[in-house]
């Protein structure tokens, strides 16, 4: 299985500058999360990667060679603006658009009666499209992405509008995919999805990618930050070199080891904290904080509007 | 993976063709249509068979038996005359009467052969007047010729043969009713057969962007592929449905014997019917493609193919309203050799007997020639402007954007 390489891609509307040297890899066997604000040019790089729209500079590679329309044919995409010809049956559009990935009329026949069952709309095969739920015709959209068994897939906002089960089938499908070694990209403003299913997850903003990594290199913060539940922190911070409170609330308090050192409580310092905490009183919990990708992406999203250093008062406590 | 991935160009272009005809045949409007213009060309052929059929008739003049003498110098006056008679014996003045009054004969002819009287209900049709005045003076003739010695015989005789000479300086006149509807139905069938294909092909353009689905199809097939697909399914789709109608057009005329197979040859005129559709579709659904990628909503359609369709409107109106009264009208001639006009004017002209070969091969030429022009200006206008959703695009934008 091969790699695909999004290297410094860069496109203009106009006078809009909607790509300015984006640049991630996704991996055999990988689900890859692509998240960001709207117009940060997530649907830009995916279309730019199917060649249905033409990048200004930069290059896509697959399999170390510049992509063409032979290797394009083979992924499975699903376009942000879904489409589907309205009047015409599920199961002939299946395999029309299969055929069109190159698949015999008998395998594309056989991969549309799996995948429709797969998915769970084998019993609408014979109606139009148009007379399907919104949910089943995200549904068939997925088909139409899975049918001629792609070696990448990459999902425009596959979640949006799916119901719970949906979510459920979706994802299934997508780490099954990915078990089987086909690398698997998607957008979503789903935070919590993408954290639980995504083994590496890419943030764009305006245009240019701000993090990308897997999830606990992401989550990982600079300076330590620990949470205790015991004695108000006000009545035992002070005791703790190196330290300050983020927040303090009742019993919980939240703190920061400023100075530079290990992380994932590596360094030990944290026992200074828990000492401290317990000459003042009984603790219920210590534990350390890691933010959630929901929080990091605020962090990010919103580093310019927030003059530096400010930002961390924003974090809360989570879970 | 586990199958072939290799789709040539005439594969993809294959399989977009094959859905756009598998589509048409399910439509019903389509079907419809098409049945109902066939019903129209035969219908159209059996209405005119009837029309031309229940012409003059003959008209029933009675002669009594002191009349009978009379009867043949009526018909052959009326046959000199274009009036057609046809004579009938009734038993008395009676009897005779009694026809005329219930309209069974037109006229008749009591009194002698030397005296007659001619007895009609209300008056004598323009027809049989004529014939009747001719026989009069006829008889006025004789008489005054036996009064002056002469034999009669002889000074008809004379009368019969005698004719003028008469010297061509015109050209002939060739207007023959036959050329004219094939014309006619030639110019109309041509111009609504293409006009309607491209249309479907402005909509099948415009429903592929408004549903989305062609940010599909272009990750798996170029957009010049997709655009030949449509082209050469819904053309060929057309090209079946001008050649029903055309068929049961000739086999009308032919099988109620509506045309003189001598001085028209309506096979010649139906297969260059056939390769004129060709042509002019190929053209216009080629512009039809690219204008259509324009708008994003099929109401715009309309408006963003106007000028296309005015350009078919103008040689169309010549041809069926100014070629089959004037075939060598200078405006005509020179339209029919003019690209995107000749697939409308060249065959009205072919059917009205008024090009000759030589001609027609130019003109088709000249088309022919066209088309690769057609073709790269449609694929740039369609390419840039066919995933750009929204707002219509500007002509200029499509053909500016790399």
């Amino acid at each position: 299985m091969a790699t695909l390489e999004i290297d410094s891609l860069t496109k203009s509307y106009g006078d809009v500058r909607a790509l300015r040297g984006t640049s991630f890899d996704v991996r055999a066997g990988e689900i890859f999360g692509f998240v960001g604000s709207n117009g940060a040019g997530k649907t830009t790089t995916m279309r730019i990667v199917l060649g249905v729209l033409a990048e200004d500079a930069g290059e896509v590679r697959w399999d170390g060679r510049p992509i063409d329309l032979a290797a394009r044919r083979r992924i499975g995409y699903m376009p942000e603006e879904r489409g589907l010809y309205p009047r015409m049956k599920v199961g002939e559009q299946l395999v029309y658009l299969a055929r069109l990935h190159g698949l015999s009329a008998a395998d594309a026949k056989d991969a549309m009666e799996r995948w429709t069952a797969t998915l769970g709309v084998d019993a609408r095969r014979g109606d139009e499209v148009q007379k399907l739920s919104l949910g089943n015709q995200q549904r068939v959209q997925l088909a139409a992405a899975l049918t001629h068994d792609p070696e990448l897939l990459v999902l425009d906002e596959p979640f949006s509008g799916l119901d719970p089960v949906a979510v459920d089938v979706m994802s299934g499908v997508l780490r099954d995919r990915a078990d089987a070694g086909v690398p698997v990209v998607f957008s979503s403003h789903q935070l919590d999805l993408v954290e639980r299913l995504c083994d590496r997850v890419g943030i764009i903003k305006d245009g240019a990618m701000v993090e990308v990594g897997t999830i606990d290199e992401l989550r990982r913060t600079e300076h330590e930050r620990w949470v205790v539940d015991g004695p108000p922190g006000a009545t035992w911070i002070g005791a703790v070199p190196d330290a300050r409170a983020v927040s303090l609330e009742g019993s919980r308090t939240v703190v920061e080891l400023t100075s530079a050192g290990g992380v994932d409580g590596t360094s030990g310092r944290e026992q200074a904290v828990l000492r401290a905490a317990l000459a003042a009183g009984p603790v219920h919990e210590f534990a350390l904080v890691r933010p959630s990708l929901t929080e990091l992406y605020r962090d990010v999203v919103s580093a310019e509007e927030k003059p530096a250093g400010e930002a961390a008062e924003t974090v809360e406590v989570g879970a | 993976m586990s199958t072939g991935t290799t789709l040539t160009s005439w594969g993809a272009i294959r399989l977009v063709a094959g859905r756009e005809i598998m589509t048409r045949l399910h439509s019903r409007s389509f079907v419809w249509l098409t049945v109902i213009l066939v019903a129209a060309v035969v219908l159209g052929g059996v209405v005119l068979n009837a029309a031309s059929s229940s012409g003059p008739t003959a008209e029933r003049v009675g002669v009594t038996p002191q009349t009978a003498a009379l009867a043949e110098p009526i018909t052959a006056t009326g046959s000199t005359l274009g009036t057609e008679v046809e004579t009938v014996d009734v038993a008395d003045d009676a009897a005779g009467e009694a026809q005329v009054r219930d309209g069974d004969l037109a006229a008749l002819v009591t009194g002698t052969a030397d005296d007659p009287t001619v007895v009609v209900d209300t008056e004598l049709s323009p027809g049989l007047t004529a014939v009747f005045t001719t026989l009069a003076q006829q008889t006025a003739l004789s008489d005054a010729v036996a009064d002056l010695g002469g034999d009669p015989a002889q000074v008809a005789g004379d009368i019969a043969t005698a004719e003028p000479t008469v010297r061509t300086i015109g050209e002939p006149s060739e207007f023959d009713p036959a050329r004219y509807i094939t014309g006619l139905v030639t110019g109309i069938l041509l111009f609504m057969a293409i006009m309607i294909s491209g249309q479907l092909i402005a909509q099948g353009v415009v429903e592929e962007k408004t549903s989305r689905v062609v940010e599909l199809l272009l990750s798996t097939v170029r957009p010049w592929q997709l655009m030949a697909g449509k082209v050469l399914g819904i053309g060929l789709v057309g090209l079946g449905q001008v050649a029903l109608v055309v068929v049961a057009g000739v086999g009308t005329a032919l099988g109620l014997g509506l045309v003189d197979t001598s001085t028209i040859d309506l096979g010649t005129a139906a297969v260059w019917a056939l390769v004129w559709f060709v042509v002019g579709f190929v053209s216009y659904a080629l512009l039809m493609a690219g204008l259509g990628a324009l708008v994003s909503r099929q109401e715009d359609v309309g408006a963003v193919t106007t000028p296309v369709t005015f350009l078919m409107v103008v040689p169309y109106i010549v041809g069926v309203s100014v070629a089959p009264w004037a075939p060598d009208n200078p405006l005509v001639v020179w339209l029919s050799y003019v690209p995107l006009c000749s697939p409308l004017l060249m065959p009205v002209r072919i059917a009205l007997g008024s090009a000759e070969t030589w001609e027609a091969l130019l003109a088709l030429g000249l088309s022919v020639a066209v088309v690769p022009v057609l073709v790269w200006l449609a694929a740039k206008i369609y390419s840039n402007a066919v995933l750009r959703t929204g707002a219509r695009v500007r002509l200029k934008d499509a053909l500016r954007a790399a």
